[in-house]
């Protein structure tokens, strides 16, 4: 029950896009047609559910406070937290070149469809926001933090997808020539967040 | 000399790396409700454009090609690491009100994308001069938001009331809708918009 609850509770509530604006870069440069925009948000699906936990894991037994108590109990003052920005980005990068190549020996398929989204996805913010949350949400345990990167991630291929149906429709309509583009994307993300607003207080 | 000179007014206006380049926008977004984070958040982002570009200006004929990337994230990160360290250490609460924002100027495209587009191929004090400008250009967008935000959500500026009592006896009531986070996408496209209808050259064709 819980898990479905932190579940939905990443899709919806805590949307990455629409309540955190986290990987905004790239939901604005990739939006252009629903299909390269499902592309990219399988990718980040897929790394968001991979890194997370790996962060988790790594936050968990080296980084905390007391966290290398399992080398030693000489260890166990020492508080390595502040390392956690540099290895958790070498942990995204490096992890993201490794998918890229697992995917291209195995899925050249699944390879040419994510291709040129998978290296984008290393600056991607969503990517380092979703470790930097998990760290902050202090979850209990791995199963808890892979839910949540998972729900992340579908959370923002939902808001992808949804903002590139809409701009394939609004291509047709006549748009104040100044808000052509990047303005109304805007506006109408806004908007779209006012709606999952709604969805705020729901609970499983 | 004017050549210089365009590096830094050129981010504020034609060449603004959130209304025209639309990167870095994550931050602009999330951090603008009170104008001391964005102030905050806007001296961290100068302080870390202008290192890292001269790092990696200063290094760009020794970095092999291909890893190029990793080593421009871990310039960025370390600088990330001593701004973050020196705002817990001198402003604790800030800090904290800008939680996980501060580690993703990392991941922040605007320091990126200035790294890859520019102090890779030009000297030390020209990059100097890009990375300030862009942040700045960055800064004032920032803060322009933030200000707004302030204003018309909470009725203050810094934190001390701004809108006087007796506005407030004739009826008038803040607008708690700016406090949440659509109405920064919605101030960002009307910042645009205003930007734009005063500067065409910058409108989108198609």
């Amino acid at each position: 029950m819980d898990y479905a609850n932190l579940f939905i509770k990443s899709i919806f509530i805590e949307n990455m896009v629409f309540a955190y604006f986290l990987g905004m870069c790239s939901y604005l440069a990739v939006s252009k047609t629903v299909k390269t925009s499902i592309g990219m948000g399988f990718a980040v699906i897929f790394v968001l559910t991979i890194t997370v936990p790996l962060n988790f894991l790594i936050d968990q037994y080296l980084l905390q406070a007391g966290a290398l108590k399992w080398i030693g109990p000489e260890y166990a003052e020492l508080d390595l937290s502040f390392l956690s920005f540099i290895m958790f980005i070498a942990v995204i990068a490096s992890m993201v070149q490794l998918v890229e190549m697992i995917v291209e020996k195995f899925s050249p398929a699944l390879y040419g469809a994510l291709g040129i989204f998978l290296p984008l996805i290393a600056v991607n913010c969503a990517i380092l926001g979703g470790s930097l949350f998990m760290q902050i949400k202090d979850f209990s345990g791995i199963t808890e933090s892979a839910i949540y990167g998972f729900g992340s991630g579908v959370g923002w291929l939902l808001a992808i997808v949804a903002i590139a149906a809409i701009r394939e429709k609004i291509a047709y309509s006549n748009v104040p020539a100044p808000l052509k583009g990047l303005g109304i994307t805007f506006i109408i993300t806004g908007l779209m967040a006012i709606g999952f607003m709604s969805f705020m207080g729901i609970k499983l | 000399m004017s050549k210089n000179k365009v590096l830094l007014t050129d981010p504020l206006d034609d060449n603004n790396p959130i209304t025209v380049q639309v990167l870095g926008i994550c931050s602009a977004l999330a951090i603008t409700v009170q104008l001391k984070a964005a102030i905050v958040m806007s001296l961290s982002v100068i302080a870390v454009m202008a290192a890292s570009n001269v790092t990696i200006s200063i290094l760009r004929d020794l970095i092999p090609n291909r890893i190029r990337i990793i080593v421009q994230l871990v310039v960025v990160a370390s600088m990330v690491v001593l701004v973050d360290q020196v705002l817990r250490a001198y402003a604790y609460d800030v800090s904290k009100e800008l939680s996980i924002f501060i580690g993703l100027i990392i991941t922040n495209c605007i320091v990126m994308g200035r790294l890859e587009a520019f102090a890779l191929g030009n000297g030390v004090w020209r990059s100097f001069l890009d990375g300030v400008g862009n942040a700045f250009g960055y800064a004032w967008i920032l803060i322009l938001v933030a200000f707004f935000r302030e204003l018309l959500g909470s009725g203050k500026l810094l934190g001390i009331q701004a809108i006087p009592d007796f506005i407030y006896e004739m009826g008038y009531v803040d607008n708690g809708l700016m406090l949440l986070s659509p109405m920064a996408l919605i101030t960002v496209g009307l910042i645009i918009w205003v930007q734009r209808s005063r500067n065409r050259k910058l409108i989108e064709q198609g």
